[in-house]
């Protein structure tokens, strides 16, 4: 009985195709945005991901205040952390790599007619370890030049490009602000991270450098530590908030001036931010669908008026009242199953090309596919069956005598 | 249902029925008796008004009488539902219309299918069937065709091969020469009485003309919601042929 309502509602399609194109319109429209708007979502959560995993989930970042990422939250009542601080977390706990301080600050930097405004981290050698961050020529800071806070820096690959363009910068002295500063390492290309910034435009100096002649204090902002192994990272992490608690004398009870976040911490806060904008604006893509199911709607109450009198001839041929609705229905829900196929395939389309565009990669997602499909046809159903329902109420007499 | 000889395929008793409420009532029948047996050729007349057509929808399983016992081959139509009625339509009633009622845009073998897809016969014998059934109506080589392709006596004949494809115990034809010219109303009458005489299928066919009423083997005639006249006619058939082959 189903097939046979099929094959009735496949002959109805194809005897209207005009009609049933412009039907299915608004469905495929809807199921179009929906999938794009997922492919571009998922894209750009994965390059989130991908991002994180290049920082190296066993990081841990220490900042000031209370708050989310760099500099966040209460960062004035919060002290800084201090040389010590650094020092100390490196001595007292267990299951450490390596433990580098950071502490940032936006100067110009110039080399010859080329100038360029970018990031100076005061950091020490330990720095490049902790990134996971190897040098592509040159060499790091010596014991010396950090005790000494000595003017030499460690460039990366756009601030190379932009001030050295194809020279080897290494032994050259650029300026930061107005002090010149010898170039004695190049850093190897990391590309944008999951925050949307370039991280290879950055300048490493010693950091009591940037705390003397940049910024003229001794604070140090953050404090970066890379664990052992990534499986000790909560370990660690609560070792780190103990001994803080204590260097920065907090009374048991009072809360943390300062907070531990681990990249997968960070990572999941990213990700789920990127899944909620995903989320608004597939519902917002999804309103459209329910305005397709509408369209559905309205042409079949049309298309049964307009067929009475052959509804009349089914009844009359031996249509039962449910076979006549059955009909309907599966024509319905074809038409929006075909509209939920073909939006599928623009929407993948879309979003492929727009991951193209944005540079991020594409994530296939049967779920959403099934999703929407499934959703379309749940479209016809409700939507469908209301014309249906009226089609099949109809009394087969009047239905043969309308003109 | 018995398919004895004795049984008629289709009895009326005392059947009434009734529009309306209160004053505004309407008598469409006023007691109806009528009973028709297996192979009968019935030709049923009246003015319009006169009940023939509320009849005729009883009879065809689509409309239920108000008072009196509708038997089809024995079994009482007034008691089924409109799902049994549907199936007894299905099983056992094939329908000429005036207007051809044929699905536009869908070819001729298509439309002969119809009442076999509701029936649940597989595609290859559907379609083998509507083949033969419009072999069987002239229409060979014309499958293909779409309703507006064909005149209005091939459309007929479409119609016709789609009422008899089922093999139907009854076939129910209301005016079906009503839109056609002289010459193509003689084709569709010889059609049918062909069917009649070499299918063995009951024919119920109402008429306004006395023309096309002659060629049948009774004449029931209906005034005021009754019957005025129910007699047996010798076949005046005046297309080349058909008369002879009826001695």
């Amino acid at each position: 009985m189903f097939l046979n309502a099929l094959l009735l509602a496949l002959r109805e399609i194809r005897r209207n195709v005009l009609r049933s194109t412009l039907t299915i319109l608004g469905i495929v429209i809807g199921v179009a945005a929906v999938i794009t708007m997922v492919t571009i979502g998922e894209g750009a959560t994965a390059q989130v991901q991908a991002d994180m995993q290049k920082l190296g989930t066993n990081l841990l970042q220490v900042f000031r205040g209370q708050g989310f990422g760099p500099g966040g939250g209460g960062r004035s009542a919060a002290p800084p952390f201090t040389l010590d601080d650094v020092r100390a977390l490196e001595e007292e706990i267990s299951g450490i790599r390596a433990v580098a301080p950071s502490s940032n600050t936006s100067v110009q930097a110039i080399y010859g007619n080329a100038n360029w405004q970018t990031q100076v981290t005061g950091t020490s050698d330990k720095f490049l370890e902790v990134r996971d961050w190897p040098l592509a020529s040159g060499r790091n800071f010596s014991e010396s030049e950090l005790r000494a806070g000595a003017a030499v820096c460690i460039i990366g690959q756009s601030v190379k490009q932009e001030l050295f363009g194809d020279q080897d910068p290494i032994g050259a002295n650029i300026r930061l602000q107005k002090v010149s500063c010898q170039v004695i390492g190049l850093l190897t290309a990391k590309g944008t991270s999951g925050f949307g910034q370039n991280q290879d435009d950055i300048v490493l100096v010693p950091i009591r450098m940037l705390q003397r002649r940049l910024v003229g204090n001794s604070d140090v902002n953050a404090i970066m530590i890379s664990a052992r192994d990534p499986a000790l990272t909560a370990k660690v992490q609560a070792d780190v908030e103990r001994l803080l608690r204590e260097r920065r004398k907090i009374r048991p009870g009072m809360p943390d001036d300062f907070n531990v976040r681990d990249m997968q911490e960070i990572t999941s806060a990213f990700t789920s931010s990127t899944r909620v904008l995903t989320t608004l604006l597939s519902a917002v893509a999804a309103v459209s669908l329910v305005v397709g199911g509408v369209g559905i709607m309205n042409i079949m109450l049309v298309s049964v008026t307009e067929r009475t009198r052959e509804i009349g001839t089914r009844l009359a041929v031996g249509a039962m009242a449910r076979d006549v609705l059955l009909q309907f229905l599966v024509e319905a829900v074809t038409l929006a199953a075909c509209g939920g196929i073909i939006g599928i395939i623009l929407g993948l389309a879309a979003g492929i090309f727009a991951n193209h565009l944005f540079g991020v990669p594409y994530v296939f997602n049967l779920s959403i596919i099934l999703v929407s499909f499934a959703f379309s046809a749940a479209v016809g159903i409700v939507f469908g069956y209301f014309p249906a329902r009226r089609a099949a109420q109809l009394d087969p007499i009047e239905a043969l005598r309308h003109e | 249902m018995t398919g004895a000889a004795d049984t008629p395929v289709i009895e009326l008793v005392n059947v009434k029925k009734i529009y309306g409420e209160g004053e505004a009532r309407v008598f469409a029948l006023r007691g109806i008796n009528l009973r028709i047996d297996t192979g009968e050729f019935v030709s049923v007349m009246g003015p319009s008004g006169s009940g023939k057509s509320t009849c005729m929808n009883i009879l065809g399983c689509l409309d239920t009488p108000t008072e009196g016992e509708y038997r089809f081959l024995g079994a009482p139509v007034g008691a089924m539902n409109a799902d049994q009625r549907a199936l007894l339509r299905r099983n056992y009633l094939g329908f000429v219309f005036q207007g051809f009622n044929l699905l536009s845009r869908t070819t001729a073998i298509e439309n002969v299918e119809l009442p076999l897809i509701y029936r649940g016969v597989p595609a290859a014998e559907r379609r083998e069937r509507a083949r033969q059934a419009l072999i069987e109506v002239g229409l060979k080589g014309r499958e293909l065709h779409v309703p507006n392709q064909l005149s209005g006596g091939q459309q007929q004949r479409v119609a016709i091969a789609r009422a008899i494809v089922t093999e139907p115990k009854v076939l129910f034809a209301d005016e079906p020469t009503g839109n056609l010219d002289t010459a193509m109303s003689i084709e569709i009458m010889k059609l049918l009485t062909r069917l009649n005489e070499e299918r063995g299928i009951t024919i119920v066919m109402v008429t306004h003309e006395p023309d096309i009423a002659a060629w049948t083997r009774r004449i029931v005639r209906f005034r005021d919601g009754q019957i005025e006249y129910d007699q047996p006619n010798v076949p005046q058939r005046d297309g080349a042929g058909a008369a002879g082959s009826h001695a």
